[in-house]
């Protein structure tokens, strides 16, 4: 099966983070995408740009509504994602467990909607 | 006659009762469809209660039950062929329904046990999903046993059971470390199960005294699949020590009878050895835990049978372990009225006044003991406005009959 493991996390700390501090943090992800990989779990992952970089568009009456910022604000945004595939949810939820995020952040499971065909 | 009718359907139900819930999990643990499995089963079952009452139950009752839901998935096979959408699992299901036909069927219940408690199931509702699937309890009997509105637990069943499926809830046992994390979750939902059927307040609810009953039977299912876990057999011996004593708690009139006064002749002695039995065995796996601190906590009860009393301060001992343990308010109720049993009312409330009584101000047993302490101290004032409280918050009438007598005993 496979699922989504959707990042939520604080973006604050991260700006003020000292260079050594930042590269441990990209290492581990690394290594996480890394044992993903060798298991042959990992589908995608990509990181987010902050929410403050967001734009969000809905359609009022027919016409586009943009407006500055993400749908939902909240202390932890979402900052990212991985996408594998593996037997079933206690797998999923043992990645989830091993993701860097989990540390300092939440990360949701859900499971993927199978295409037809 | 009416009598031997009575008797045919109840043991029908059992059998069915039985062979169901093995059947459920046998076709869950292979589509992971709770639902589809009980549609197929249940016009089985509704059909073996209908028929084994005059014919008899037959010498394999798995075997017709499989027949029988054989047809059942066959038809909804073919109908939803027009449909498409459900094919793959009725197809899934027709071919499992016919390899079993052949030979023994695996229980595969422990499985479906830890599906139904998993922790990404709503723990609200994982004893009540036991109770259906398991056991093949209806919504309606479940909702009224867990005081909930027979709609509302149709919903969350159903919510439960779609989360199963969409979700990836896998049908296994466990192994080492996930089991040890694992298994709290499956016998924290049979001993809720257990005390939904227990409390039943009048002692005369048929479908909460078998709701009970069924626990047990979980709890034994449980011990025996995994005979090397000791809180499994903790549990079993806990609920096995209640379960003894429940002759003993009504009197002939119906009223309530406490621990303390009850008639130990009334006690089920086969049940406590077993108890016993299984205590000891949980022992010497040397893995103590929540279940077997409190089933000793019984058993310690259980001595008055011999020796003409608790054995209060083992009690004491054990319940301060609990309360290490656990550190929950109930448990620090019971130890301080232990207390006062081994070094007087004084010492049992002085361990009461610590508790933080905003939590227990509306908790009918804190007020019960702090009375009967109160009364112990000689400060019988105190002690009757405590019971009028205890009164106050009581839902079960014959123990709040049992309540207003203890405080109009109170000497002025």
């Amino acid at each position: 099966m496979e699922y989504m493991l959707v990042l939520f996390s604080d973006p604050k700390p991260l700006m003020t983070m000292k260079p050594a501090e930042m590269e441990q943090m990209a290492g581990a992800y690394y290594a996480f995408t890394q044992a993903l990989q060798k298991e042959k779990a990992f589908v995608d992952s990509r990181r987010l740009k902050t929410a403050a970089d967001a734009t969000t568009v809905t359609l009022d009456g027919g016409k586009s509504k943009v407006v500055n910022g993400p749908y939902i604000e909240t202390k932890e945004e979402l900052a990212g994602y991985y996408l594998i595939d593996v037997p079933d949810l206690d797998a999923a939820l043992k990645w989830a467990a091993r993701c860097p995020t989990a540390g300092h952040g939440h990360v949701e499971v859900r499971p993927i909607w199978p295409m037809p065909g | 006659m009416a009598e031997g009718d009575e008797i045919a359907r109840e043991t029908a139900e059992a059998v069915a009762r039985r062979s169901y819930g093995k059947l459920v999990a046998f076709l869950a643990a292979r589509t992971r469809d709770v639902a589809a499995a009980e549609d197929a089963l249940a016009e089985a079952f509704a059909s073996a209660l209908a028929h084994w009452p005059t014919r008899g139950v037959p010498d394999n009752p798995e075997a017709w039950l499989i027949a029988a839901a054989k047809r059942k998935a066959i038809d909804a096979h073919r109908a939803a062929r027009r449909g498409e959408k459900a094919v793959p699992h009725l197809a899934l299901m027709t071919e499992e329904l016919a390899t079993a036909s052949s030979g023994e069927i695996p229980d595969e219940r422990l499985k479906l046990l830890f599906a139904c408690a998993h922790p990404a199931i709503d723990e609200a509702v994982r004893a009540p999903l036991m109770l259906q699937t398991v056991l093949g309890f209806d919504a309606a009997a479940i909702a009224s046993a867990f005081l909930v509105s027979p709609a509302a637990m149709s919903q969350r069943l159903v919510r439960a059971k779609s989360k199963i499926r969409e979700s990836g809830i896998p049908f296994r046992v466990p192994e080492r470390e996930d089991l040890r994390e694992r298994l709290p979750f499956v016998l924290d939902a049979i001993y809720a199960a257990y005390a939904e059927g227990w409390s039943d307040p009048m002692g005369t609810d048929p479908s909460a005294r078998a709701m009970a009953g069924e626990a047990i039977w979980l709890g034994r299912l449980v011990a025996a699949l995994l005979p090397d876990e000791a809180e499994a057999l903790g549990l079993l011996a806990l609920m096995l020590h209640s379960e003894a004593r429940r002759a003993a708690r009504r009197d002939p009139s119906g009223e309530f009878v406490p621990l303390s006064e009850q008639d130990t002749g009334l006690w089920d002695g086969a049940m406590m050895r077993e108890a016993e039995a299984l205590l000891r065995r949980a022992a010497a796996l040397n893995a103590i835990g929540r279940f077997q601190l409190e089933a000793a906590v019984q058993s310690a009860h259980a001595v008055r049978a011999l020796k003409g009393g608790a054995d209060w301060a083992a009690i004491v001992t054990l319940y301060d372990a609990l309360w290490t343990m656990t550190g929950s308010p109930v448990i620090a109720i019971n130890r301080a009225v232990a207390l006062a049993e081994t070094q007087g009312a004084e010492a049992g409330l002085a361990a009461l006044d610590a508790l933080d009584p905003k939590s227990l101000s509306q908790y009918q047993p804190y007020w019960s003991a702090r009375a009967h302490l109160l009364a112990g101290t000689g400060a019988m004032d105190e002690a009757r406005a405590a019971y009028d409280r205890a009164i106050g918050l009581e839902i079960d009438p014959a123990v709040r009959r049992f309540l207003q007598l203890k405080k109009t005993r109170l000497a002025h």
